[in-house]
């Protein structure tokens, strides 16, 4: 059995943007699969609770979910072009959710899908929305994703890494674009990301994870200023930053694999400052002001770098 | 000033396009349209621009993978467009690749000594034990274990993959190695890790390098020189450093605006184009860049403007300057 999420816990507030970050295979994806019920066949939440306004998540059937994903939990992925139906109009695709989820219809239903539409910068809708997806570049395409993920009218929109597929002008494009809704709607992003430039660019608060566990929490500005555990350090280092020729750090080893976790703090092979202590015992959760906390045993203040 | 290794002058690469009844020609595209650049001997150049700029068809022309419509690519003093079959062959074991997907750049079916093994045989008459010794030395070389030469590629991480594409690249001591977005399908914490490697062979062997990339702080971190392409034309070219300091070039200047930010309060000046890249088929007149540009004026549209040196080693193609 492999624990792709291992006891994480995080809150996202109304309006708020979250960022989930970590390399491939360290369990974002299955925590948002999770949260809208779109877990494989062979994987299940065995334990916990996703509780939406109050209302929990996981003990609903599928039937039941349907009336969450789409009207209160929209989702953008990475390669829109898995996303829209190639035998479909945009109209159709856009109109969808507004039809199910907001009870649109006739000359109403049109005007929204055109506004959603001019929303995300689509130029003539009026014309644009006869037209089918493969007559997209692949920034609109992404962008019309973003029309049907808030035709709904979703309060949460998991973002996939939705710019991972993109130029990098056409990436800064979308995601001033998502700002823009976000201003205009109140939404709550939960951004999925490897990137920590769209991090530093996009999010409020910051979950770091690592082999299925969250390993460090903080507001962007603490995880960016203030990074208490040694991954998140390592990733910082890690990147190159423009203008200079300063060697980067490399963290030694591999991510571990998830059916075969080392005992212990799952980081510990490659952690510069293991201990015995790390080597055994697995680190809970600490509390490290500022409303964070991070898994490690050295998480506390005179390890905070300057 | 190390001297030049390679030099692309003026370098074209027209593709037709048929039309569908008859295959009668009703265009070209012209993915690399006039293109000049040097590469150093022991030195990096970065090529910088989005998806279908033209990065990877000129990287196919220096491979001589593509035969050009006009220009030449002169290496060691020779235009590789000249070359019989077997001086070919030669400048072919000269100037290696590494891909950017290290899962379908190496062969299944092939045991790692095969695969880095099978450039040697084909190039040099040495012995099946010398080979060996080789490819050890060559494992070692980029971190591996000399005697994982028997293990297949299924075996290894996509960052010890790359290690191994980048040792097949030294296999015939290659003297110009085209790096087509090497990092782009790695971890964060395996991209520092091969930037760092390629930096160190590089320090130790003299071999240059062509990286093609589209994170500009990557290319930054690897090259002396870049040069910025978009369209099929080189918009400016200079030493990175100075590139980073003071990008003239209105694209340039997009382009590190586009990139992220280090930290939240990084404040970037935000230059954020309208529409996206036009088609190669049907460039816009003049200037390539001016539907997009922030600076248009109305001569852009009328005449396209030359790769004109502004101050010493700073070239640029933009009336502004």
């Amino acid at each position: 059995m492999v624990k792709a999420v291992d006891g994480i816990s995080f809150s996202l507030e109304a309006g708020e943007t979250f960022g989930l970050v970590g390399e491939s295979g360290c369990g974002k994806t299955t925590t948002c699969h999770s949260i809208v019920h779109l877990l494989p066949p062979s994987a299940r939440i065995v334990s916990g609770r996703i509780e939406l306004a109050g209302e929990d998540l996981v003990s609903k059937s599928q039937r039941e979910m349907q009336k969450v994903r789409g009207r209160q939990i929209a989702t953008i992925l990475q390669d829109p072009m898995a996303s829209l139906d190639p035998l479909f109009s945009i109209y159709n695709q856009v109109a969808e959710p507004a039809y199910y989820h907001q009870a649109l219809r006739g000359s109403k239903l049109r005007h929204r899908v055109k506004e959603l539409l001019a929303a995300v910068r689509i130029p003539s809708p009026e014309a644009r929305m006869k037209e089918y997806p493969h007559q997209m570049s692949g920034g609109m395409r992404q962008r019309i994703v973003g029309a049907v993920a808030q035709a709904g009218g979703p309060k949460i929109i998991i973002a996939d890494e939705p710019t991972t597929n993109l130029d990098v002008t056409i990436q800064l494009q979308y995601l001033n674009l998502l700002k823009d809704l976000q201003r205009a709607s109140g939404v709550a992003l939960i951004f999925v990301t490897h990137n920590l430039g769209i991090v530093a660019k996009m999010c409020d608060k910051v979950a770091v994870m690592y082999a299925g566990k969250i390993v460090e929490m903080q507001p962007v500005r603490g995880l960016f200023y203030h990074p208490r555990h040694p991954y998140t350090r390592a990733l910082l280092d890690s990147i190159p930053k423009l203008g200079t020729k300063e060697p980067l750090y490399g963290i030694p080893g591999q991510p571990p694999d998830l059916a075969d976790l080392p005992t212990g703090c799952s980081f510990h092979p490659r952690c510069q400052h293991a201990s015995d202590r790390c080597r055994n015992q697995e680190p809970c959760e600490q509390s490290i002001g500022n409303g964070g906390t991070a898994r490690c045993w050295l998480a506390s203040e005179e390890f905070a770098r300057e | 000033m190390s001297e030049p290794l390679l030099e692309v002058r003026d370098l074209k690469k027209h593709f037709p396009v048929a039309s569908l009844l008859f295959g009668k020609v009703r265009g070209w595209v012209k993915a690399v349209d006039g293109i000049s650049f040097t590469i150093n001997a022991g030195e990096t150049l970065g090529l910088v621009g989005e998806s279908g700029c033209g990065k990877t068809t000129t990287s196919k022309l220096i491979l001589a993978a593509e035969e050009p419509t006009a220009g030449a690519i002169e290496f060691e003093g020779r235009n590789i467009v000249d070359l019989t079959d077997r001086d070919l062959m030669d400048y072919r074991r000269k100037v290696q690749v590494v891909f950017q997907d290290p899962y379908s750049s190496l062969s299944p079916r092939m045991r790692i000594g095969e695969i880095i093994g099978e450039p040697i045989q084909t190039h040099e008459r040495v012995s099946l034990g010398e080979v060996r010794t080789r490819v050890g030395e060559l494992l070692e070389l980029v971190g591996l274990r000399p005697d994982m030469a028997r293990l297949f590629p299924h075996e290894f991480s996509g960052g010890q993959r790359q290690r191994l594409a980048i040792a097949r690249a030294l296999s015939t001591n290659a003297r110009l190695i085209v790096l087509d977005e090497p990092v782009s399908a790695l971890d964060v914490s395996i991209r520092a890790h091969i930037i760092g490697l390629l930096e160190e062979i590089q320090a130790r062997l003299g071999v240059s390098y062509l990286f093609i990339a589209h994170d500009l702080a990557a290319i930054a971190h690897i090259s002396q020189q870049i040069a910025v392409m978009y369209l099929g034309k080189l918009v400016e070219v200079t030493d990175s450093l100075e590139l980073c300091a003071n990008p003239l070039h209105p694209y340039t200047k997009a382009l590190f605006a586009a990139s992220l930010p280090s930290h939240p309060d990084e404040e970037m000046k935000e230059i954020v184009l309208s529409g996206e890249v036009p088609s190669a088929l049907n460039p816009p007149s003049g200037c390539r860049f001016h539907p997009r540009c922030p600076f248009v004026m109305p001569r852009c549209s009328k005449r396209e403007p030359d790769l004109v040196e502004v101050s010493p080693g700073h070239k640029v193609a933009c009336y502004l300057y």
